[in-house]
């Protein structure tokens, strides 16, 4: 983009730069302010839905699609509090920590092939180093506040989200094994083709660590059952108890980018990233080097696929929180320690015996191995160099496009 | 004339300024939870350094380790030993002093530790084309995939890191296990028996 503003508009070129950066922050600001107001009616919706009631159905429309509008507007108009003993840097800054900690991490997260913030070549462990900052954000509010049931709070979040890192890190490293990079995008192109490419049919152990990954992050994002950081039965509402106002609901929009970020990355290690169960694009003829508007259209059709899949990660935790009840704090460092992290070492050494003997994967002989499509074009500079239509069979391409591809 | 400036450097002096800011801030602050803030911002912007140099894979390691292992355990050492709230550190001016001298000792020697090698003097030098972590990867399980360097022999070259990165590992363990030791539950007697000390605190609550 920056290209075509100094190329085609003729703006000056730090203009260019920075008006492509303020677009990409805008847009990665916006997935996650547009996502928390979707999410949160959605949230009452299925809460009540799940409760045999309504929820809210007269706010803008019959399905009350303009609640959280409201609910903002509420909570911009409402005063903003600060207990007398609080320190008072700590106290306002807190909310920024966590929503920065949630922000930052969207900026390795990929979309699309390179609708990207930055491409890094660890962004896996970026983004899982970056989500366990959000933690820092509510600790200091916990301490900041002066309060005994925020200082409860912080801490039980504390213990969990530093115990639930181990496990995490020992799934997420399992797709890094298999793919042999750390490179998300890389990760998800290898799981390019239909549904069974994806690493969560890999094997078995695959199979199995994935739900272990879905167990700890949502405990890792303070979901319930896990949410003993603000249980409201036992610490008025933990952490948060002494925030009000546009300060609480910047808590509630990193808890939401978070939810929406360990479902995206659970798509993309697991769930072929923005590849769908269906290769659409591939079927329609339309690949990487059939032209500009093409490759915009897949990667559209990828976006989309994404999100699918990431959006209904977020209903997933929203289901298991309205179902189960909140788990005590003995049992979530049990479920941890005693189950989670065990089941996890013993995936990740299956999986790597697995990958040893057998390295296509369960459905090897029914699908053709994903790594072979696109490595090509993965390897080419920027990306786009070598056409992945080359070596897409006739059957799956019409002729025509095939040989308009081919060099 | 402005699409001449060099946004590197200038990206380079907001982080490097940040991070200095920051870590006198540390220095200044008497709060021990706003001094781990500070130095959670000041290792931040080391880890921004790191990014702005392309040396992804530390600039990550930076953050998972220093920024957010390191100060979510020094808050709960706070959290655990403070006794009253929003403990205060008030530092002596013989000690501000004492720091002062130390700090300014060590800065001239690793400036002139800095500026005394030739080779980084001149911009450019060892840029790797497309970096990656895999020879790191590689490396630590003791196969070097990259190029040795001319005039070393092969057999030293070609060792990796697989001997130190098990002795550190070895280490890690001994660590933990001393610590499991030292932190579990303490036996002691009581007229019924043996009983351990969690069972009595949550039985009695006197």
């Amino acid at each position: 983009m920056a290209d075509f503003l100094i190329n085609t508009v003729g703006l000056p070129e730090w203009l260019a730069w920075g008006i492509t950066a303020g677009v990409a922050a805008a847009l990665i600001l916006n997935v996650i302010a547009g996502g928390a107001l979707v999410f949160i009616w959605a949230e009452r919706k299925i809460a009540a839905r799940i409760q045999d009631r309504l929820g809210p159905t007269r706010t803008g429309g019959r399905f009350g699609w303009l609640q959280s509008l409201a609910d903002g507007i509420k909570l911009l108009a409402k005063e903003d509090l600060m207990p007398e003993g609080a320190d008072g840097m700590l106290f306002q800054l807190a909310p920024y920590v966590s929503f920065c900690a949630s922000f930052c991490a969207f900026i390795a997260l990929p979309f699309a092939f390179d609708f990207v913030g930055q491409r890094l070549n660890v962004g896996v462990f970026f983004v899982v180093a970056v989500l366990g900052l959000e933690v820092f954000g509510v600790i200091l509010a916990g301490y900041a506040s002066a309060s005994k049931w925020s200082l409860f709070g912080a801490m039980r979040e504390a213990a969990q989200v530093v115990s639930y890192e181990v496990p995490l890190g020992m799934c997420v490293v399992v797709p890094v094994m298999l793919a042999g990079s750390m490179d998300l995008v890389t990760i998800a192109e290898k799981q390019a083709g239909w549904g069974i490419n994806w690493y969560l049919f890999h094997d078995p152990f695959t199979f199995v660590i994935f739900w272990v990954y879905v167990t700890c992050a949502v405990a890792s994002v303070n979901r319930a059952p896990f949410d003993l950081a603000e249980a409201e039965s036992e610490l008025v509402a933990g952490f948060h108890t002494e925030y009000s106002g546009l300060r609480w609901s910047f808590f509630f929009m990193a808890e939401y980018g978070s939810m929406f970020l360990v479902s995206a990355l659970a798509a993309l290690l697991f769930m072929g990233g923005w590849n769908g169960p269906i290769p659409v694009a591939e079927l329609l003829g339309l690949s990487e080097g059939t032209g500009d508007t093409a490759n915009y259209f897949v990667r559209l059709i990828g976006c989309f696929n994404l999100m699918g899949k990431a959006t209904l990660g977020v209903l997933v935790m929203m289901w298991v929180r309205w179902t189960l009840p909140r788990l005590r704090i003995d049992q979530v460092m049990t479920t941890c320690l005693k189950y989670c992290t065990p089941i996890a070492a013993a995936m990740f050494a299956g999986a790597m015996f697995w990958q040893l003997a057998l390295p296509g994967g369960v459905m090897r002989g029914i699908s053709r191995p994903a790594g072979e499509i696109r490595e090509g074009w993965l390897e080419g500079p920027g990306g786009r160099a070598a056409p992945r239509g080359a070596t897409v069979p006739a059957a799956v391409v019409p002729s025509k496009k095939l040989a308009q591809v081919q060099p | 004339m402005l699409a001449v400036i060099n946004w590197h450097s200038i990206l380079f002096l907001v982080f490097a300024g940040l991070a200095c800011a920051f870590a006198v801030a540390v220095v200044v602050a008497d709060n021990i939870v706003r001094m781990a803030f500070y130095l959670v911002l000041a290792l931040g912007s080391t880890a921004g350094l790191f990014f702005l140099a392309g040396a992804e894979f530390i600039g990550a390691m930076q953050l998972m380790i220093y920024v957010g292992g390191t100060l979510v355990l020094l808050v709960f050492g706070v959290m655990l030993t403070a006794q009253a709230p929003f403990i205060s550190i008030k530092t002596s001016t013989n000690d501000r002093v004492l720091a002062g001298v130390v700090g300014a000792a060590l800065l001239a020697v690793l400036l002139q530790a800095a500026f005394s090698v030739e080779a980084w003097r001149r911009p450019g030098v060892g840029q790797v084309a497309n970096p990656s972590a895999t020879p790191l990867g590689m490396a630590l399980l003791g196969v070097r995939v990259d190029d040795p360097p001319a005039g070393t022999s092969p057999s030293l070259v070609r060792s990796g890191y697989l001997l130190p990165f098990e002795i550190v590992s070895v280490h890690l363990l001994v660590v933990l296990v001393g610590a499991a030791y030292l932190a579990r539950a303490k036996r002691r007697r009581t007229p019924r028996g043996i009983e351990t000390a969690d069972v009595a605190a949550s039985g009695g609550s006197r």
